[in-house]
């Protein structure tokens, strides 16, 4: 199975890089944006055949390298599982 | 004093902390490769600066998962000394060996230049040989060193006196301008509970000769020596 992992700063922690990517965008015009945060995704290929163990694996994996959950948040999608 | 300097990957400055370690205490270290787990002997584990592995993921994360960093955590466990260095810093809170984490520089640049460091304490082994209070001059040279953690964490490290040095301005006065990578409360460098412990950002081993500019950094290294004297 296929997992999505997106990791992404939590609310409160300072996040240069989405205020620089925000302040660009701004500059190309497009004043319409507000606050700008920014991420990482991760694709995983799964052995599991089962979504429930996949998501399981995945979480486990985020938690002890994907994510510094210091001062990360991170969401586990299964691909062509409906999210429970 | 017998250190020990753990190279990684990627690493780059394992040699400027052998030279400081050898002046202070006339004692070459052992070079440790990352995938040695046999730290026996030790007394003073290094992990020095550089980009270990590139950087990926996050600055110190993937060489917090390397086969050596079980030996240091059961090293730091028996009382041992550990001294991490700009990425050793990293990943020594990648390891959750020190708390919080250091994020991207607040002003998104590589800063390389000098900073000043006002010692917090001068009894642990690391600050032995400096004054409560002493300003000193480092060399820094980073992207990720804006240190981050909670409030709860802030104020523990705080009451319980484990900030071993805060940027501050030549006059030792705590100012915004002198935070130069944006760290909370001024950060520069934390000790473990017990304090023997210590990452910091900026580059004490790189000021240890007066040819380069000065020895505000050899302090460090003979107060280590002088503790650690077998």
């Amino acid at each position: 199975m296929k997992a999505v992992v997106t990791v992404m700063l939590k609310p409160g922690v300072l996040d240069p890089q989405g205020k620089a990517i925000g302040q660009a965008l701004a500059h190309l015009g497009f004043g319409d944006v507000g606050e700008v945060r920014a991420g990482k995704v991760f694709e995983l290929e799964l052995a599991q055949t089962d979504p429930v163990a996949a998501r399981n694996a995945a979480e486990s994996m985020a938690r002890k390298l994907l994510a510094n959950t210091v001062i990360e948040s991170f969401k586990v999608e299964i691909a062509g599982a409906a999210t429970p | 004093m017998r250190a020990g300097i753990v190279v990684f990957p990627g690493i780059n400055r394992e040699r400027d902390m052998a030279i400081a370690l050898e002046r202070a205490s006339g004692r070459a270290p052992r070079m440790v490769w990352h995938r040695e787990t046999d730290l026996q002997g030790l007394d003073l584990i290094v992990i020095p600066g550089g980009f270990s592995y590139g950087d990926y993921l996050r600055c110190g994360a993937m060489a917090a998962q390397s086969p050596v960093m079980e030996s240091i955590r059961a090293h730091a466990t028996r009382g041992g000394h550990v001294l991490g260095v700009c990425n050793g810093f990293q990943i020594l809170v990648e390891s959750q060996l020190l708390p919080g984490a250091l994020l991207r520089n607040a002003s998104l640049r590589f800063l390389s230049m000098d900073c000043h460091l006002r010692v917090e304490r001068a009894d642990t082994d690391f600050t032995a040989h400096y004054q409560r209070g002493q300003v000193i001059r480092a060399p820094m040279a980073h992207g990720d060193g804006n240190y981050f953690a909670d409030d709860a964490t802030l104020d523990r490290l705080e009451g319980e006196g484990l900030v071993a040095f805060r940027y501050v301005a030549p006059d030792g006065s705590v100012t915004a301008a002198a935070n130069r990578n944006g760290s909370a409360r001024s950060i520069a460098g934390i000790l473990s509970p017990n304090r023997r412990i210590l990452g910091l950002m900026p580059h004490p081993e790189d000021l240890v000769d007066p040819l380069l500019g000065g020895t505000d950094g050899a302090p460090l290294f003979e107060g280590l020596a002088a503790s650690l004297a077998a």
